[in-house]
């Protein structure tokens, strides 16, 4: 089988399909990490998105099961390798790469200069993509129609798609932290609950603030999880966290959740030219200068500039100056534009949810 | 901080080799940006640090307490550097520690504390310490004698693992299957040291390294990993390693990365240190293995593997730098403060030359015996691995049709080729995986290779096969064609390989720097407009390609990295775009500020080509060593722009018969030869020139050696069991002339000129490989008219092959008559040396006359008001089994050389930097033969006059007493009576063993000598197998004391030599 992507500017790669033979559309993006496949194509901050993998080999240690991954299902739209290995080796792999792709009707494509490709995303920006999967081969043009893609996660809310359905709740320590599950890596959530907290996880859009439910479920704080798409979309989430800070609850947000907490805020976020994708992010902490390698997947950040008086810049990415984190001066309210939970990636952030379940 | 001492790591040897004159150099470069003045103490002359541009001042002494305090004192350094000259460096440090020292001479340690060396050099104690930290490390004890490792060995039951504290290169550790076995290694460890580690026997567990950095702030992060295709057991020296690595999954990267901050903050590294995992394959359990605080070949193999120049950014942590205070080498945007991603993988293969020693066992373990190695970068496994096959130069261009054994599974230098051929005959991976413990995500790589190869039908496969790494050999020999026909037909159809950047961040930043590599797995190069402009210009002189030696070798190492790099400078400063194509991670030529462009790629001939079509411009071949000059005809028939003297004298220097008739012609005298195919021609040949006779097999691969017969037996013997003689490969025999001297030239032609030359002589008579003697210069014991006639006769050569760039030609010289015995039209071994000694930079003005500048002028370089003394460094020590006798087949892994006033100060300076113990309380003396008797008289005496001891054995002790020379007798070993030699040399007894073998032995005298030069070897007790050595040493003992020895500076002796 063939594999076709086109990118909304025109350039077509040609390759080999190993994924489901569909068609798919969305927003090609590139991960830098090396390793951590499995993680990455169930982060749910994915949906809607065609993943390129920078790293050459992908598949080498197969596919775990379920309690390995970050959500129940493969988020993203297609994923693009350059060369896949279809003979992996580890003792908890339980399914090729290959296989899971096609039992969950995701295309992939090998055999693609990724090199090439995540240069061209590099300078042009983030593009729209289509991938085309077919018997024969294809001619490397394009016409406008099939530089249409169908899809653009940007331009409408998707979290309805990777949220939950109802409240959940996991373990049961004595702190309970209210999860707003704006597509919530399970990750934290087990970081959450493996430092002695109770999580209670609820949709998006959940009147948090409803009386019935704070009786119910009386939550100590509140963490707003990573997500994928426009933050700006997030209107209903906004509203919400608003009012959570009204009434002063210490709030925490990763990624999608910290630029919801910065438009509650009040304050604005923008567009990366090609985001930041991988696990090798340099954040430095504004007043200590400590420094830390993180996990990263946002296309979109705070703008510093825009938040009141009342915030002060926690984290600096070292790369490009862009805001990693953002807190109040006297309130506590914070976030980070990083992944403390890691999955993929290095641990380096973890600290942060100590910090925080001590308040 | 005003003054720095780093310290250098001394001679090449097993286990301590390029690395750390790249970690130096870099370190050396950090330091000078921020003008602070530098003090360099390193005996190798043939490295880049030791060049004039990168230290302040460049002492040629021993790294040893003695001298380095000496130079602290001199110098009034107020900081110090341990951790850029590998272990050496190190354990001087800490000697130096220990004994006050630094204290008494107000010298701060720069990087990370002694305290934490001490730590990470002591297993007790390092075990101790992650012990506190929840951190797991192998379950065992210590033990300071036999007894108490046999305790420990009941408790944790067999097979396990032994291995020794302050190791360079694992030595003196290894796996024990019982008793009887840790018993004998546990006690030939502690021979060494003075405790060693038994541990639990972790059968193929991986093995994962990371290298990290961290600041005094702690702020750290790891550059790399690294995972070893061989599992645990087998030295990470030793092993294939691919980095990335490749079959830990998420959790257990980041498991091992997390384990490895932990435990360099609790010891609180300043600097770059490297980690070493032991990871079970079956669970996520692990164990540290060790913590290496310095710099180390892993991080050499890491920053070529990612871009980060680990050793620049130690040195500017040292200086009080934080890490995000520093920015990205290849971005020059980005922070330092990050972790490379790589779009591409490196696979790692070390180069052994077992064969070059006699007696050498194959297998290969827990202990280094590699002496280099190679890094090949690919998109894929098959691609970067078989490109790495290639890079070694041994002459496989495959992992197929290479002769190799396939039953030996065993770990030896060859079961990567073994393992294929099990495929080939159809093995399967669980099998091979069962024996050998090697993941099966390597062998599944290893069996599809294989496999494409042996279905390998039709043209059309080619861009397939070369995406599995497939060369136009290879694919030539498959498919019956010509490796010619295949590049036409590739190139035809645009199957050519694209140029791809080493970044550092997997394309997410633009890199500024030019670190390239080849790939067939992509669609585009990246071009940048303005390193191609003028492309209409493409055949001009505005462009160099300086091919480097490739990967370190018996004899060719770290010299051919600095003649490279001194080229690739020199064109520069000319103003040439200067491209570099080197394979070899250990070197500085391989950094990628040196050139505009570094192409980290193979010096085949395919390679070289394919980035020819791509840039253009001319071919540098003379500075590479062997490997890039044997690529001249070649390239010369292909077209192709070549600097310096035409392909077509290089092809009439190499030709033997070419060259024998330029010779005659030029009625210069050479030793009588022939180039026999049947042994029936060789014994008739030999007995017409008589004995004895040179043997020199032609290239084959596992190659035999080069030797010498003393009579019709041994010919007969040698040709039919090692040099196997026929039409095909003929055999070159030619006059050993003995008792003759050796004399070398190196120098410069310019357009049939002679420029610039510099005559050095052997310290050995001929007979002992040019590359394992002890070279003087200037020379101090020939006849003038000797060096006139040398003159005159290289005056000649350089005419009639209208030289133009470098030489060397060696001479015999015997009762005032000279003969040729080689001559190479490039850049010599010895170059290094000339140039430092008399000041003059031979590379550089070869590489400004191939360029068509003419120069002139008076050099000096005979009547120098110093002598300097080059010698060899051996690593017999690591080739356990290995006959450490010097013969006409080099040995030695790498050189060093000082100089001093007179030649016995400069000998015994070079004699000691190569780790030689001078002798206190008694001498060993076996002297074979009459007249080597009789020459040892004098010597003798002096060891007498010395104070010290003789001891002998039946024959010498014979002849010495007869001859009035106080001395006793000791047993041989097979005369089986006490005291022994044997027992003298174990109880430290002996603290040096003079042992001179006739050439023509008898079997037993062998048996004899070799026990004791093996003995004296794994004793550590100083052996000299030469008389000429002997009497050097013995003479120069006599004359000077420790006092004598000057401590000078480089320039102190030099620069009054040239104005």
């Amino acid at each position: 089988m063939q594999g076709k992507l086109i990118l909304s500017d025109g350039t077509v790669f040609l390759g080999e399909s190993f994924g489901a033979e569909e068609s798919s559309s969305g927003e090609v993006v590139f991960n830098t990490g090396m390793v951590g496949y499995p993680e990455g194509l169930t982060d749910p901050s994915y949906f809607g998105q065609i993943l390129v993998l920078t790293y050459p080999l992908q598949g080498n240690y197969g596919v775990p099961s379920k309690e390995f991954w970050e959500s129940k299902k493969i988020q993203v739209k297609g994923l693009i390798v350059q060369n896949y290995i279809n003979n992996p080796s580890h003792f908890e792999s339980q399914k090729t790469l290959s296989s899971w792709l096609k039992a969950e009707g995701i295309p992939a494509i090998q055999g693609i200069d990724t090199r090439a490709l995540t240069s061209k995303l590099r300078e042009h920006g983030v593009m729209l993509g289509k991938i085309v999967i077919r018997h024969s081969s294809f001619a490397k043009s394009t016409n406008n129609e099939e530089r249409k893609a169908d899809f653009d996660p940007n331009l409408g809310n998707v979290l309805p798609f990777v949220s939950c359905d109802g409240v959940e709740v996991y373990g049961d320590g004595r702190k309970n932290i209210l999860l707003i599950d704006c597509g919530a890596k399970m990750n934290i959530i087990r970081s959450l609950v493996r430092r002695g907290a109770k999580v209670t996880r609820v949709p998006w859009d959940f009147d948090v603030m409803d009386p019935d439910f704070r009786q119910d479920h009386g939550f100590d704080g509140v963490f707003i999880s990573n997500g994928p798409g426009d933050p700006k979309q997030a209107r209903a989430t906004i509203a919400n966290v608003e009012k959570i800070l009204e009434k002063g609850i210490p709030t925490f947000g990763i990624c999608l959740g910290s630029q919801i907490l910065a438009l509650a805020a009040g304050g604005n976020t923008y567009k990366l030219k090609f985001g930041h994708r991988g696990q090798n992010q340099p954040v430095q902490d504004i007043k200590t200068k400590r420094a830390i390698i993180t996990s990263q997947n946002h296309g979109f950040a705070v703008d510093m500039k825009s938040m009141g008086q009342d915030w002060e810049e926690w984290f600096v990415n070292l790369n490009d100056g862009t805001n990693e984190g953002i807190k109040h001066k006297t309130k506590p309210f914070m976030a980070v534009q990083f992944h403390p939970e890691a999955n993929p990636g290095p641990f380096d952030g973890g600290v942060l949810f100590d910090e925080y379940l001590k308040l | 901080m005003k003054k720095i001492l780093v310290l250098g790591s001394g001679a090449l040897k097993i286990g301590e080799a390029g690395e750390f004159d790249y970690s130096g150099s870099q370190a050396l470069k950090a330091l000078k940006e921020e003008g602070i003045e530098t003090v360099l103490i390193n005996p190798n002359i043939a490295t880049i640090q030791t060049s004039k541009d990168l230290a302040s001042k460049i002492y040629f002494l021993p790294v040893t307490p003695y001298f380095v305090e000496k130079v602290i004192q001199k110098e009034k350094i107020d900081g110090i550097f341990l951790s850029f000259g590998g272990q050496t460096a190190l354990n001087c440090g800490l000697a130096l520690e220990k004994s006050g020292i630094f204290k008494k001479y107000g010298v701060k340690v720069l990087g990370t504390p002694v305290k934490s060396i001490q730590i990470t050099e002591d297993r007790e104690i390092f075990a101790k310490e992650l012990a506190s930290v929840d951190v797991k490390v192998p379950k065992g004890g210590f033990a300071k004698t036999v007894e108490q490792a046999l305790k420990i060995g009941e408790k944790l039951g067999y097979p396990l693992l032994i291995r020794s504290g302050f190791s360079l290169g694992g030595l003196g550790s290894g796996v024990c299957e019982n008793k009887e076995e840790l018993t004998k290694m546990a006690g030939n460890a502690l021979k060494h040291t003075s405790q060693i580690a038994v541990e639990e026997y972790l059968r193929h567990w991986k093995e994962i390294e990371y290298e990290i950095v961290r600041d005094k702030m702690g702020n750290k992060i790891t550059v790399c990993n690294m995972e070893n295709f061989d599992p645990l057991g087998i030295h990470t020296g030793e092993s294939i390693v691919v980095a990335p690595s490749q079959t830990l999954n998420n959790f257990q990267y980041h498991m091992l990365r997390r384990l490895s901050l932990k435990v360099i903050e609790h010891l609180g590294i300043v600097g770059e240190c490297n980690i070493q995992f032991a990871l079970d394959p079956k669970t996520n359990d692990y164990r540290v293995i060790e913590v290496n605080a310095r710099l180390s070949r892993s991080s050499a193999l890491a920053s070529k593997a990612t871009g980060y120049p680990l050793a620049y950014i130690a040195a500017k942590i040292g200086l009080g730098y934080n890490l995000p205070e520093l920015k990205n080498s290849v971005t020059h945007s980005t922070s330092a403060f990050f972790e490379p991603a790589l779009d591409y993988l490196v696979v790692k293969i070390p180069r052994w030359d077992l064969q070059k020693f006699v007696g050498a066992k194959e297998s290969i373990g827990s202990e280094m015996k590699s002496v280099g190695e190679v890094m090949a970068i690919g998109r894929s496994f098959p691609e970067a691995l078989q490109k790495a096959v290639r890079m070694l130069d041994t002459g496989q261009d495959g992992l197929l049709g290479n002769h190799i054994d396939d039953t030996k599974l065993l770990p030896t230098a060859e079961r990567l080729f073994a393992i294929a051929q099990s495929f080939n005959k159809g093995e399967n991976v669980e099998n091979i995986y069962k024996q050998t413990g090697i993941d099966p995500w390597f062998l599944h790589q290893l069996k599809q290779i294989v496999n494409f190869e042996k279905g390998m039908k039709s043209l059309k496969e080619i861009p397939k096969a070369k995406k599995l790494g497939f060369s136009d050999k290879v694919i030539a020999k498959t498919l019956g064609k010509s490796e010619d026909e295949i590049r036409k037909f590739r190139k035809s159809h645009g199957i050519v390989p694209k140029v791809k950047h080493i970044d550092t961040l997997a394309a997410e930043y633009p890199a500024k720097t030019n670190y390239l590599y080849l790939t067939y797995h992509g669609e585009e190069s990246e071009v940048r407009d303005s390193l191609f402009v003028n492309s209409s210009t493409k055949n001009e002189v505005r462009k160099a390609i300086v091919l480097g030696s490739g990967p370190y070798r018996i004899g060719s190492s770290v010299e051919f990295d600095w003649c490279s790099v001194t080229a690739a400078q020199a064109l520069r400063k000319k103003g040439l775009e200067t491209i570099i194509i080197n394979c070899n991670p250990e070197t500085v030529s391989t950094d990628y500020d040196i050139a505009d462009k570094l192409y980290f790629e193979e010096l085949t001939f395919e390679r070289v080509s394919d980035i020819y079509d791509l840039e253009g411009g001319s071919l540098v071949l003379s500075f590479g060593g062997q490997v890039p000059n044997n690529l001249a005809m070649q390239a010369f028939k292909a077209g192709y722009k070549i600097l310096g003297t035409s392909p077509e004298s290089i092809d009439r220097a190499e030709d033997r018969n070419k060259f024998s008739n330029i010779l005659d012609k030029l009625k210069i005298e050479q030793p009588k030869w022939q180039s026999v195919k049947a042994i029936d021609e060789a014994l008739k040949f030999a007995k017409l020139i008589g004995y004895p006779v040179l043997v020199r097999p032609s290239y084959v691969l596992s190659g035999s050696a080069m030797n010498v017969a003393y009579s019709q037996g041994e010919l007969k013997k040698y040709l039919e069991q090692a040099a196997a003689v026929s039409s095909e490969h003929p055999v070159v025999l030619s006059k050993f002339v003995e008792g003759a001297k050796e004399i070398e030239i190196d120098g410069v032609g310019s357009r049939g000129e002679l420029l610039i030359y510099a005559i050095s002589e052997h310290v050995e008579n001929a007979g002992v490989h040019s590359g394992d003697a002890t070279i003087v210069l200037p020379p101090q014991r020939l006849f003038l008219e000797t060096v006139r006639k040398i003159k005159t006769a290289t005056k000649r050569i350089v005419k009639e092959l209208n030289i133009t760039g470098p030489f060397n030609i060696q001479f015999l010289a015997k009762n005032n008559q000279i003969m040729v015995i080689e001559l190479n039209l490039r850049a010599s071994r010895s170059f290094p040396f000339v140039s430092k000694v008399t000041g003059y930079n031979f590379v550089e003005m070869a590489t400004r006359v191939m360029l068509g500048e003419e120069i002139t002028g008076d050099f000096k370089t005979i009547d120098l008001d110093y002598v300097a003394v080059k010698a060899p460094q051996f690593s017999f020590n690591r080739i356990k089994g290995a006959d450490p006798r010097l013969r006409v087949e080099m040995s030695s892994t790498g050189e060093v050389a000082c100089f001093g006033d007179d030649l016995h100060e400069a000998y015994l300076k070079s004699l000691m930097s190569t780790g030689f113990k001078m002798p206190k309380k008694s001498v060993f003396l076996s002297i074979g033969g009459q007249k080597n008797k009789l020459d040892m008289l004098l010597t003798a005496k002096k060891l007498i006059n010395l104070g010290l001891k003789i001891y002998a054995t039946e024959n010498t002790h014979k002849f010495l007493k007869e001859s009035g020379i106080k001395n006793q007798r000791v047993y041989k070993i097979s005369e089986e009576k006490h005291p022994s030699l044997l027992d003298l040399l174990r109880d430290g007894e002996i603290d040096l063993a003079i042992n001179i073998s006739e050439g023509s032995a008898t079997e037993k005298g062998e048996t004899d000598g070799f026990i004791i030069r093996r003995n004296c070897i794994d004793l550590g007790i100083p052996l000299i197998t030469n008389l000429q050595s002997a009497e050097l040493l013995i003479s120069a003992l006599t004359s000077k004391k420790m006092d004598d020895l000057q401590i000078k500076s480089w320039d102190e002796y030099v620069a009054g030599n040239v104005r």
